[in-house]
């Protein structure tokens, strides 16, 4: 269902030719070709979303929502136009439960503190998991301290995957909200969705997904996942920086208060009392990311055009070839071997830390990231200061793997 | 540019085997190191008697560049004066940060060879945390650890 399927590369539409709409790849890194396997940190953007933010810039720009001017007519019209795209990508049932954030952390961050805390009461539970990204923890950890309830955490297995017995244990009489992650930006851990949010409904549950690895490599349908809240950002998905969405079910962003108050989010004020605007627009504070939002629904067409069955096609097929050429590596253990996984592969190597293996890389023109992924506590659970992750893109080849491959055992020897 | 230009064999032999690599029995002044942007932690293990620095040995965990630092620097400090040991490390310091600093190989003898870091503004951390966790140790009062962070 969720689970990209294997295909052979061959079988794949012509990727060479999805790669050349990427200006930036064309590009010499210390006298080598760019291999950028730093996606899930942020992906490229193709020239249709680049062309479709200076378009915009070029011929469309004024303030949305406030003129009768013809700019402001089609400023508002493309941008309220980006809201329907997003829309039909994620199969929501109205525009209105399309909220356009900053990204993923401030879409989560708008749930915790609009819904989280006006509601919950001390004693009551929020339930992550150890893979999560900082952003889907710090917002839980602050709300337990505003509202006194308490954070729980849900283990893993030394795959990578979430215990789900455990996670079901864990969903007791005072959890309120459950928070997970889609895929693990850590580990390319897939989570089964479906079956968590359906657990957390039967038991009357908020369900917030962090769906900020997901979009830009499986197909996302929130009212199949039935989850309550979705939150994901644009500069992974091929988008802009600076753009995010939060999905939230109609019913319940509709009793949430508003986030921030200001132009924008209200129908009329005067100093006795003011009147919220209705949905989406309760949530959208102020002058909104307008560019970024057309940026972000031309990435969606983007990615609508190549079908994301076959961009999940490809993005499992590269962890795949990846994960076999890497582990021909003597010393290389892949940290996140999940049964579902997809598009990245995190990994040690015996006797090179991850950060000078990121320095030799670049050396060779291969961008990877080094570090903790901001998921401290999957690195804790694992017992590892650091890890070295590749992770792909829809424009990246299997020669890249080769080069990646190539720069790990120049590594080896350059500090054997 | 080269990568051995900064992978330099003096670098990859302190990283291999790192000198002073130890805990001292009894702890005289200590200090902890963190870099929160790599994970990188290192505990520098201080003893100054009449003045001179008489022990001086690290343990921890990082990468090449912040092994190699911390163990050539436990040798060039150990027998110093504190005095000579700041300037040494006013030293290290330009040498790592200052495109235009030409280092002193008399003064600076084997640490020299990490010159290379200053090309890789990401990388200057990772030299420098053990000279800070250093400064943090000797700058201590108590036997409780003192803290050095790269910011
Ligand atoms: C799984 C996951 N969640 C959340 C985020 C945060 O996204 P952003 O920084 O765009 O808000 C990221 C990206 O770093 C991520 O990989």
């Amino acid at each position: 269902m969720n689970q990209p399927q294997a295909a052979s590369i061959k079988d794949l539409p012509d990727f060479a030719a999805i790669r050349a709409d990427f200006p930036i790849l064309e590009q010499q890194v210390h006298g080598c070709p760019l291999a950028y396997l730093d996606s899930a940190a942020s992906a490229q953007r193709p020239r249709q979303v680049i062309d479709a933010i200076a378009d915009y810039y070029r011929h469309d720009h004024a303030n949305v929502h406030r003129g009768v001017h013809t700019l402001s007519q089609r400023a508002t019209e493309a941008y309220e136009g980006a809201r329907e795209s997003v829309r039909r990508f994620i199969n929501a049932a109205s525009s209105k439960e399309i909220i356009f954030t900053r990204g993923t952390t401030e879409a989560i961050n708008l749930v915790a503190q609009a819904f989280a805390r006006t509601t919950l009461k001390p004693g009551d539970e929020i339930l992550i998991t150890w893979m999560e990204h900082h952003s889907n923890i710090v917002p839980w950890q602050m709300v337990c301290e505003q509202t006194g309830a308490v954070l729980r955490v849900a283990p893993i297995n030394d795959r990578g995957e979430l215990e789900l017995d455990a996670w079901k244990k864990l969903l007791g009489k005072k959890t309120r909200v459950a928070a997970f992650g889609h895929i693990s930006n850590a580990l390319g851990t897939i989570n089964p969705v479906h079956e968590l949010c359906a657990e957390a409904r039967r038991r009357g549950i908020a369900t917030v997904i962090d769906g900020a690895q997901a979009l830009p490599h499986i197909d996302v349908d929130v009212r199949s996942i039935d989850c309550d809240f979705y939150a994901f950002s644009g500069h992974k998905m091929y988008g802009p920086t600076g753009i995010g969405v939060l999905y939230g079910r109609e019913e319940m962003l509709q009793d949430m208060p508003p986030w921030q108050g200001g132009g924008e989010m209200i129908l009329a004020v005067d100093f006795e009392k003011t009147v919220y605007n209705e949905l989406p627009h309760k949530f959208e504070a102020g002058t909104p990311n307008i560019a970024g939002a057309i940026g972000l629904g031309a990435a969606v067409a983007y990615l609508e055009n190549i079908g994301m069955e076959q961009i999940a096609a490809h993005g499992y097929e590269l962890m795949r070839l990846a994960s076999e050429a890497l582990l021909a590596v003597p010393g290389l253990r892949l940290i996140g071997t999940a049964e579902h996984k997809t598009a990245l592969v995190s990994f040690v190597v015996d006797g090179v830390h991850p950060h000078d293996l990121g320095t030799i890389a670049d050396h060779h023109g291969v961008a990877i990231r080094t570090g903790h992924h901001c998921a401290m506590p999957v690195m804790q659970r694992f017992g590892l200061p650091a890890t070295a992750r590749a992770s792909f893109g829809i424009y990246n080849t299997e020669a890249e793997i080769d080069q990646l491959v190539a720069a790990v055992r120049d590594a080896k020897e350059v500090l054997g | 540019m080269d990568i051995r230009q900064l992978y330099q064999d003096v670098i990859v032999d302190h990283n291999r085997s790192p000198r002073n690599f130890r805990r001292p029995e009894t702890i005289d002044r200590v200090a902890e190191g963190y870099n929160p942007l790599c994970g990188d932690k290192l505990h520098i293990y201080l003893s100054v008697v009449d003045g001179k620095i008489a022990d001086l040995s690290f343990e921890g965990n990082g990468c090449a560049i912040s092994i190699a630092s911390a163990s050539m620097m436990t040798e060039a400090l150990l027998g110093k004066d504190e005095s000579e040991a700041e300037a040494l490390f006013k030293d290290v310091h330009r040498m790592l940060t200052e495109s235009d600093f030409a280092a002193d190989p008399a003064k600076l003898g084997k640490l020299a060879a990490l010159a290379g870091v200053r090309d890789y503004p990401m990388r200057v951390k990772c030299a420098s945390l053990c000279w800070h966790t250093w400064l943090a140790a000797l700058t201590s009062t108590g036997a409780e650890a003192a803290t050095a962070r790269t910011e």
